[in-house]
């Protein structure tokens, strides 16, 4: 059942680019019922095999001379991961509910986009998988080069070279695995039972490793992040580091470890402490933690704040996966979720609900607005999320880094201290930002009274208050009552572990 | 008993009221008053409901997250019982105090509400998951009530407030997780039970090694988990934000923070820090005992260093609860004996008291400037006023009663906590304790001077026509003196359902 979500955004693209530019709000409302069904097929699925291990819903030779199949197949990671892009996806509607220039086209990329991350998540097939990560980049670019703002061509441009680049070091690993494998398939599992040998893993593991790292955001190849979210449109914002930096982090998971857990072995050798690629890797997610968070402190863009939050808090994701172990890459895959819908909800408030307000994200104009006074739906929106994002227990968040650091303490203490560092910076990045843009001291004068009250601010929209009340809700939900994802993702876990990953 | 889980409730009601009160405009504060006042009557309940024999009673037990160790574990003892009602109690002055807040009243209602939420989880929470929750739930709205409400540098003061109980409960969290990874459980009792065993520390020991820099690391964690409460009490020397955040926040905020919150502290000393690492505690017991006897000294001499009425009961507050330390400190003796037991005994009812009476008097202090400070447009310099004893007698007379409980006046109920603790840590720690009589001493001058510089003297010009309490606020104060006077002379109300607990407490505690 779940393999409609990508039919159904798909034909949804294509119906809506069809639609006739006027009125846009035809677009727009197709739009969210295609959105609203793949949410609720993602949801009826999650429900449906809650708990299960892989569950294969459509295998039908494809390109029988090569041995690819159209394989689609989801497990517990799998279909968390296919609920969140639900969950972005209409989230992502709605807050493009003001969009004006050709609204039709930018709704058709969107769910071209949605259906591509579907794709991906769902794909069994190695082949597959690439092709569906492949139709993700082309209107990632485009939804940023048009509708985009500040440096958007550059932005565009830098995204889709990054995303090609590490594209192009996938699917060299992806030709040498299949080449070396021997075996006539394509698909994840005939690959993985092909015990590639070791040496080889050596090599092939960080090529692809780092291959999807780029798109998880994995310092140092992380700089497309920030200016790709910053000049994305909001909806664009949310998806790329609501989803897209995710499926990076998923095919770290799904192809990196899972393929070559024998790229993870020690070296045989050591260097200032660093032994393996697992060390390697280890490292870089904590500095992307820790400066990821320190450059988010030091931002004077709202948006960069939480462009580089997002940096930060997938290294979270990407050190998780370095524990190799239950708790750790539970948690990791639990913060891809929990990511994703924080990160959508600050970003719809900072790119829509303030932004189209106010029309600056400089934080030290914000400071002067009063914002707290004059939209206080935006302020306590944010203060909710901001505690979400700092990690407050009773939230998502909260659950997941907890998991990350458990499992990153058993795995070696001192990744701990780092990123518990990187947790301190984080609540004070966020307190930093939200003081400025909404909590600014200082009375208003009669003569700024004044001009408040000839120019009011456009009040907020329903859309506005679903997407808030829906992402908030979710991010609580999980984060009081974790087990609604720790059910499905630890069987998941544990099977991949079972599978070699040592 | 009863198959109402009536703990769970307690923590719903309020957050309840906190929603309808968001969305009640200006009938914000009977929302308010209606919700803490049924609270309050629950709490008494769960008070009227306590097993007798000091046990946990009225526990309340679910799967939550097993793999996390989380569980949904509710149940109070003794302490807990008694924090629940004076949480109440202060939440109820609060809002009853809160007459003169005008804008977005909906908002300020609703976040006393779910401060009040957040008090009533942590004091019922038996697992470390579900109390770190209402813990820094609790800090949400106490930040807020003071940016928002606050006096002119309530910026500064209320960043101050949150960046250093945040940074404690980082502390307290990482402490947390190491005890979990080693145990498995985040269960206070059953860890308590690992602990009075010794096995807690050897599975700490087991899975994390025997140490850093030459510290074991059950050390670290003991330190670690301190230093979480610590900020919030507050120990000298991590009190530096609490006289702005006290100054600044408006008064009945103050009230909250001081009467309520700053017991959380103490209670988790009592709840977490000493069952699990008494040992450890009882280790750096000489260091310790310095930090509290100078919270006891420091906070008196501050205070009488002071010129605002605010500021003086603020670090007079950091001095009374210096007292809670020191008896919590004191009795971690490793040595065992009846006489000891005695002395512990008294020192820990003391300490629970203390808690308690502390938490009303002072309460009921900034209740009273803030009165003062509706009646002269925001004065409450403690230069500002004189004489106010021919104006205002009721006032005059009815804040004396309260100096003077928290002076510690025999037949008021500040007396018998400090009484009790005395005579349990003089026998524990003499030295610690001669030397505490001095911040007796000089909290007695400072309060004294309060009495002489604001009720005392001829009466200034611009106060010859200063209000007396009106037959409201005297209606509203009447029920907390006349409970300052019923705990004076009968603390047998108290103590007759403390003292099991305490003899079930000190039972399972380990040094």
């Amino acid at each position: 059942m779940l393999s409609l979500t990508i039919y159904i955004s798909f034909i949804g693209a294509l119906v809506v680019a069809m639609l006739p530019a006027k009125p846009s709000s035809m677009a727009r409302i197709l739009a969210l019922m295609v959105a609203v069904a793949g949410l609720v097929v993602g949801v009826l699925g999650y429900i449906a095999d809650f708990g299960k291990g892989l569950v294969v819903l459509t295998d039908k030779a494809w390109v029988p001379a090569m041995g690819i199949h159209y394989l689609l197949a989801a497990d517990g990671i799998s279909r968390t991961l296919v609920l969140l892009t639900g969950l972005a996806a209409v989230a992502g509607v709605l807050f493009s509910w003001n969009i004006e220039l050709r609204t039709n086209e930018f709704f058709a990329f969107f769910l071209a986009l949605i259906g591509g991350v579907y794709g991906v998540f769902l794909s069994y097939d190695l082949f597959l998988l690439f092709v569906f990560y492949e139709i993700a980049i082309v209107p990632k670019y485009f939804l940023i080069a048009i509708w985009g703002s500040t440096r958007r061509e550059y932005a565009a441009m830098k995204l889709a070279l990054y995303s090609f680049v590490g594209s192009a070091m996938v699917l060299i690993g992806l030709l040498a695995a299949y080449a070396t494998s021997g075996s006539h398939s394509t698909s994840l599992i005939a690959l993985h039972a092909a015990n590639l040998p070791v040496s080889f893993q050596m090599w092939c593991f960080p090529l692809v490793f780092i291959g999807f790292g780029i798109l998880a955001g994995m310092w140092p190849f992380h700089t497309w992040a920030p200016t790709g979210h910053v000049a994305a449109p909001t909806a664009a914002s949310m998806l790329l580091a609501g989803v897209v930096m995710k499926l990076g982090a998923y095919g770290c998971l799904r192809v990196g470890i899972w393929l070559f857990p024998h790229g993870l072995d020690p070296w045989g050798w050591s260097f200032i402490g660093i032994g393996s690629w697992r060390d390697v890797f280890a490292v870089l997610a904590v500095i992307g933690i820790v400066y990821g968070a320190l450059v988010a402190l030091a931002q004077t863009d709202f948006k960069f704040v939480i462009g580089y939050s997002s940096v930060s808090h997938m290294g979270f994701v990407l050190l998780g996966l370095m524990t190799l172990n239950q708790v750790g890459i539970t948690g990791a895959v639990m913060q891809m979720f929990s990511h994703g819908v924080i990160a959508g909800l600050l970003f719809a408030i900072v790119g829509r609900i303030v932004y189209e307000r106010t029309h600056t994200r400089q934080l030290a104009e914000l400071e002067t607005m009063h914002l707290s006074r004059r939209i206080p739906f935006a302020a306590w929106a944010f203060v909710i999320a901001g505690m979400a994002s700092m990690g407050l227990p009773g939230f998502s968040g909260f659950v997941a880094e907890l998991q990350v650091l458990i499992g990153a303490w058993i795995a070696k203490p001192w990744w701990v201290v780092a990123a518990g560092l990187g947790i301190v910076v984080g609540v004070a990045y966020t307190w930093r930002a939200m003081q400025k843009a909404f909590f600014s001291d200082g009375k208003a004068s009669a003569h700024e009274l004044e001009k408040e009250r000839a120019h009011p601010f456009a009040a907020i929209t329903w859309p506005e208050v679903t997407g808030v009340a829906m992402l908030a809700g979710v991010s609580l939900a999980v984060g009081l009552y974790p087990r609604i994802l720790l059910d499905q993702i630890e069987p998941a876990v544990k099977a991949l572990l079972a599978g070699g990953v040592q | 008993m009863s198959q109402i889980p009536i703990l769970t409730l307690l923590t719903v009601l309020p957050l309840l009221g906190a929603a309808i009160a968001l969305f009640a405009g200006k009938h914000a504060r009977t929302v308010a008053l209606i919700t803490s006042v049924a609270s309050l009557a629950l709490a008494l309940f769960v008070w009227s409901e306590l097993p007798s024999n000091g046990s946990i009673g009225l526990t309340e037990l679910a799967a939550w997250a097993p793999s996390l160790g989380i569980e949904y574990h509710l149940g109070v003892d003794g302490l807990g019982a008694l924090m629940l009602v004076l949480s109440a109690i202060v939440t109820l002055m609060s809002v009853d105090a809160a007459h003169r807040v005008h804008h977005q009243q909906g908002l300020y209602f609703g976040l006393v509400m779910v401060l009040e939420a957040g008090l009533f989880g942590s004091f019922t929470a038996l697992n470390f998951f579900h109390w770190f929750l209402f813990w820094e739930l609790s800090l949400i709205p106490a930040f807020f009530l003071i940016k928002l409400w606050g006096g002119a540098r309530r910026g500064p003061a209320a960043t101050q407030f949150f960046v250093y109980t945040m940074a404690g409960s980082v502390a307290l969290l990482v402490a947390f997780i190491a005890v979990f990874l080693s145990t498995h459980s985040m269960d206070f009792p059953h860890l308590t039970l690992l602990a009075s065993t010794g096995e807690l520390e050897e599975a700490v020991a087991a899975h994390l090694g025997s140490g850093f820099f030459g510290v074991p690391v059950m050390l670290w964690l003991a330190i670690g988990v301190l230093a979480g409460f610590a900020v919030k009490v507050p120990l000298v020397p991590f009190h530096t934000w609490l006289p702005e955040a006290y100054a600044e926040a408006p008064s009945p905020v103050t009230m909250l923070l001081t009467g309520a919150m700053s017991k959380m502290g103490v209670y988790g000393l009592l709840r977490i820090a000493v069952p699990l690492f008494g040992a450890q505690i009882a280790t750096i017991r000489t260091p310790l005992l310095v930090l509290a006897v100078a919270t006891v000294v420091m906070g008196a001499w501050a205070a009488a260093a002071q010129k605002d009425l605010k500021r003086v009961f603020a670090y007079s507050s950091v001095n009374h609860l210096g007292y809670c330390l020191l008896g919590i400190f004191a009795l971690a003796v490793p040595t065992t004996g009846a006489a000891v037991s005695a002395s512990q005994a008294a020192a820990l009812n003391g300490v629970i008291l203390q808690m308690f009476n502390h938490g009303v008097t002072a309460a009921a202090l900034f209740w009273f400037v803030a009165m003062l400070q509706a009646r002269t447009g925001g004065h409450r310099g403690i230069d500002d006023f004189g004489g106010l004893r021919k104006p205002a007698p009721v006032l005059a007379g009815l804040m004396g009663i309260a100096l003077f409980s928290s002076l510690g006046l025999p037949g008021l109920n500040g007396f018998v906590g400090e009484f009790l603790i005395f005579r349990g840590t003089f026998s524990l720690a003499w030295i610690a304790s001669t030397v505490s009589i001095l911040g007796l001493l000089v909290t007695a001058t400072v309060i004294l001077t309060v009495i002489q510089k604001v009720f005392s003297g001829p009466v200034p010009e611009r106060l010859a026509s200063f209000p007396d309490m009106t037959h409201g606020e005297r209606m509203a104060m009447a029920p907390v003196i006349g409970l300052m006077l019923l705990i004076g002379i009968l603390p047998q109300l108290i103590v007759d359902s403390v003292n099991p607990t305490v003899v079930n407490l000190l039972a399972h505690w380990r040094f």
